[in-house]
């Protein structure tokens, strides 16, 4: 709940800080409705589209209405997809406007004790530092491989959560060892070659609970004639501070990151999660009322590429045969990958020249699959209506592979896959992992 | 206006999950693409069947609240705003395609059924429906109707007009009527189905139509002239039609448009020409091929400087799609963007053209005009800003000058956009004081109490006003 109070000063902080110009650069012409997945599964709920997003954050700038709760309702309920801006004509940077309302909403909101105790542990103990993720994800290794994991399941103790979460719980992959995780290379010189130079992001649960991985992606590299430098004083990319109203710690994280590379003679930064990738790519407008960091921003900005777009680019699969046993092989999008980084022809290549397969575009890959960060945990209703029409059209294809770019994708088609009860016919990889099926 | 006795009836009819007067609910249904317009609405209603629809007419008459009916909200006149509150009706749970006879070649239809849709459905079974406006991605055949959409086909095919020819109607009274019929020969009593067509909600509901079909042209080819000149390329729209080739699409962008447009499509336009003409034909392969043939010679020999086929569908669908976004997309300059849809006789299209310009020149605005330019209708569109009082004054004289100077050769206010609330003081310009009474006497006959859409299409005063003031 908000009180009158609070909801007064979020009105100031709207009228303060949202950018007039973007809100009214919206001319409402619709064009963004078709694209929106909340507003097709809201029942066409004009308060759960991009439209009607804008309007209410100008409406509550306009004083017209106040930051009530359902107007909050509507903004929690997007998935933050930014599937409106590439279909926007008048190029409405969506996805800025919705950070930043949330951002106030939350920064003046007084949250409930239990959930002040979780953000703080989760934006500021530990997603910031990498070695805490390390020891987290050691605890989630020593719940699966001691056996308490099985006691869990046996007990029904997981009934007790949310179904999605307990679904979740089935389908987080198997961690790595304390001693992986730590051991990790600073440098990897390329295996053919050399094409580029190029400097790895780990991210954060990239390189812990998805390290196989990080280790197939920097592998791909090798053989694509790339010598890699992992700076260690790179941190997590701060995407879900962004996304989650704390802008702030954001900022931070992407401090760190930009020093950490910046000094590095490379081509390009390369990143294998989309998520990641695209807050990256958002740097410079992130720090863009930091006259200090702007211009740094935007090098490091221009640097990032995902590791689909430079395997297409130094022609990977022209050169490495790739080949697998016959299955068919469907893709769903990263939406940031897609629609922020704007990648979506490159891993479609990658796949079609993997030979012994078949690839098989789904309808509407390019409609987000309700993931969206920790969307499909704190609304997992309307998230999992979405992934209930994401796995029509997948199951509609008969592919037995699904194929993602992104780690929350992923988890996501593997709770899709296993709600369906379809573990023994269909898999969910990251498309690196199965292009390094088809290199051995 | 609603008060809590009211809200339980409507409530008892179409259920509480069908019924929103929250703030955010109103607030989202209180804007369409019309710019400056903006209203709340006294609640949102979405019923589920024609029935629901006329019991909640007639509480809505009973007690003389506003009905608004209301597609996707994509129209570009005001013509759901709800200027004067009122309940807004959605048509969400009214989006079935009921049938598709293919032996009377007809489609029917309830009102929410989005355009795309429709087309796809009706394209798989190898029939056509024509009209298709710069927003069917999201609009409604209800919507449609009411607005009388026309777009990019308009020139051969005609208007949404031509497709339709049975309707279901609920009146201002909540009475259900029915006109028209699966019928190419119809001429029993007055023409209801026309006189709904277009009349923006101002009569009653349209709550299922029957809709003519075609079938599928077998092929279809796109071109894209290229000008130095402006005037040239109005020139050759002419020339073309004199010439007894009806094409398909024909399309006019001025320079400004196509850099914003290509901005957005980013698909390699020729944004160093003045103005471009997109062409399409379609019909049988050797038909097509003489027509493009000719068109470009007609081209040519009008001063284009190149002339460009489209080699494949994609890329015919780029452009075409492409140039569905130029409004939007003009967007993109400033923060308000005002268009009109002056539309002229064919043959006097490079008049108008010649027309815009002086008159941008006089008022010192950046007029960027595109268009239907084969069906004589314009958009000449001002990207301005609503906060820039004095400017907007200027914008204001420089449509009423374009009002008159489209009436003066023979065109009108509006060619597919409606009136609306943003033309209705322009309407005497064309109709004239008895034409503007005789539409008035209809209107009260069928809504004495003036609760359908009130506000639109007849102007409370004569004050000329488009796009100053609310």
């Amino acid at each position: 709940m908000t009180t009158l109070q609070e909801q007064q000063v979020i009105q100031d902080r709207f009228k303060e800080r949202m950018d007039e110009d973007e809100l009214l650069n919206c001319m409402r012409c619709g064009f963004c409705l078709p694209s929106c997945p909340t507003y097709i599964t809201s029942g066409f709920k004009e308060s759960h589209s991009p439209r009607g997003r804008i309007a209410l954050m100008k409406a509550v700038v306009d004083g017209l209405i106040e930051p009530d709760e359902d107007f909050e309702t509507s903004l929690n309920q997007c998935l933050g997809c930014r599937a409106c801006e590439p279909v926007c004509p008048s190029g409405v940077n969506y996805g800025h406007l919705l950070e930043e309302a949330r951002d106030i909403i939350n920064q003046n909101k007084k949250h409930s004790l239990p959930v002040r105790t979780v953000r703080k542990a989760v934006f500021e103990g530990l997603f910031p530092h990498q070695n805490r993720m390390r020891n987290f994800t050691g605890l989630l290794g020593f719940y699966q491989r001691s056996g308490l994991q099985k006691v869990a399941r046996a007990t029904g103790i997981m009934k007790l959560f949310p179904e999605s979460l307990a679904t979740m719980e089935r389908v987080l992959p198997k961690v790595p060892t304390m001693k992986e995780m730590k051991n990790r290379p600073r440098f990897l010189p390329a295996e053919a070659p050399e094409t580029k130079k190029v400097a790895f992001f780990t991210g954060c649960l990239m390189d812990t609970m998805f390290l196989e991985t990080n280790n197939a992606t920097m592998k791909l590299l090798q053989l694509a004639g790339c010598e890699i430098i992992i700076p260690e004083s790179q941190n997590c990319c701060g995407a879900l501070h962004g996304h989650s109203g704390e802008k702030n710690g954001s900022k931070e994280l992407a401090k760190k990151n930009i020093q950490a590379f910046e000094d590095l003679d490379v081509d390009y930064i390369i990143t294998n999660a989309g998520g990641c990738g695209a807050f990256l790519v958002d740097y410079d407008h992130l720090l863009k009322d930091d006259p200090a960091w702007k211009e740094r921003a935007l090098a490091f900005k221009n640097k990032i590429k995902d590791i689909t777009e430079i395997l297409f680019e130094v022609r990977f699969h022209e050169k490495v045969k790739l080949e697998l046993p016959f299955q068919i092989v469907t893709y769903q999008d990263s939406c940031h990958l897609r629609n922020v980084m704007k990648t979506a022809a490159a891993p479609r290549a990658l796949l079609q020249a993997i030979e012994g397969i078949e690839f098989k575009e789904m309808k509407d890959a390019d409609r987000c699959c309700g993931s969206a960060g920790i969307y499909n945990i704190v609304e997992s209703e309307m998230s999992m209506q979405i992934l209930d029409y994401k796995m029509e059209q997948t199951k509609a294809t008969h592919a037995s592979t699904v194929v993602t770019a992104n780690p929350g994708c992923l988890l996501q088609m593997k709770l899709g896959i296993e709600r369906e009860g379809l573990n023994e016919k269909m898999r969910a990889v990251h498309i690196v992992d199965l292009l390094m099926e088809a290199v051995k | 206006m609603i008060n809590e006795q009211i809200k339980e009836r409507i409530i008892s009819i179409v259920g509480t999950e069908n019924f929103d007067d929250s703030k955010v609910g109103r607030l989202t249904y209180s804007y369409d693409a019309t710019p400056n317009f903006q209203a709340l609405p006294d609640g949102v209603v979405s019923p589920r069947n024609t029935e629901e629809v006329a019991e909640l007419v007639k509480v809505c008459n009973e007690h003389h609240i506003p009905v608004v009916p209301r597609g996707a909200g994509s129209n570009l006149c005001g013509g759901t705003c709800p200027t004067e509150g009122g309940l807004v009706f959605l048509f969400k749970h009214m989006n079935e395609i009921l049938e598709i006879d293919e032996e009377n070649l007809t489609a029917t239809v309830q009102p929410g059924v989005i355009t795309l849709d429709l087309i796809n459905a009706v394209e798989a079974k190898g029939l056509f429906f024509p009209p298709d406006p710069g927003s069917m991605k999201t609009s409604t055949i209800g919507g449609n109707i009411n607005e009388n959409s026309g777009g990019l086909r308009g020139l051969k095919y005609g208007v949404t007009r031509d497709y339709v020819i049975a309707l279901e109607i609920v009146l201002a009274n909540g009475s259900i009527i029915r006109t028209g019929g699966k019928l190419a020969k119809d001429v029993a009593g007055y023409d209801f189905t026309r006189l709904y067509v277009g009349s923006e909600g101002t009569l009653g509901i349209v709550t299922e139509a029957t809709l003519k079909l075609v079938p599928i042209p077998e092929t279809k080819k796109t071109m894209l002239a290229l000008y130095e000149d402006l005037e040239a390329a109005a020139t050759t729209v002419s020339k073309i039609i004199a010439n007894k080739i009806i094409p398909a699409t024909l399309e006019f962008l001025d320079q400004a448009t196509l850099k914003v447009v290509e901005d957005y499509a980013k698909i390699g336009l020729p944004t160093d020409a003045k103005a471009v003409l997109l062409i399409e034909q379609d019909g049988a392969p050797e038909v097509v091929e003489r027509d493009i043939k000719k068109i470009a010679d007609l081209c040519t020999e009008e001063n284009a400087v190149s002339v460009q086929i489209a080699k494949t569908k994609a890329e015919a669908e780029a452009l075409t799609t492409a140039r569905r976004a130029a409004l939007s997309a003009l967007a993109r300059l400033k923060p308000t963007t005002i268009l009109e849809d002056a539309t002229v006789p064919r043959s006097q299209v490079a008049n108008m053209v010649k027309a815009i310009n002086e008159i941008a020149e006089k008022y010192q605005l950046n007029i960027c005009t595109f268009g239907h330019a084969g069906d004589g209708n314009l958009h000449p569109t001002v990207p301005t800003d609503a906060r820039n009082k004095e400017e907007m004054e200027r914008v204001e004289k420089a449509f009423e000058e374009i009002f008159e100077k489209a009436i003066e050769l023979g065109g009108t206010i509006t060619g597919e956009h409606g009136v609306g609330i943003m033309k209705a003081p322009y309407l005497e310009l064309k109709l004239g004081q008895e034409g503007i009474a005789a539409m008035k006497a209809i209107k009260t006959a069928l809504d004495p109490n003036n609760i359908m859409n009130p506000g639109k299409i007849f102007a409370k005063d004569s004050r000329k006003r488009v796009v100053i003031g609310q």
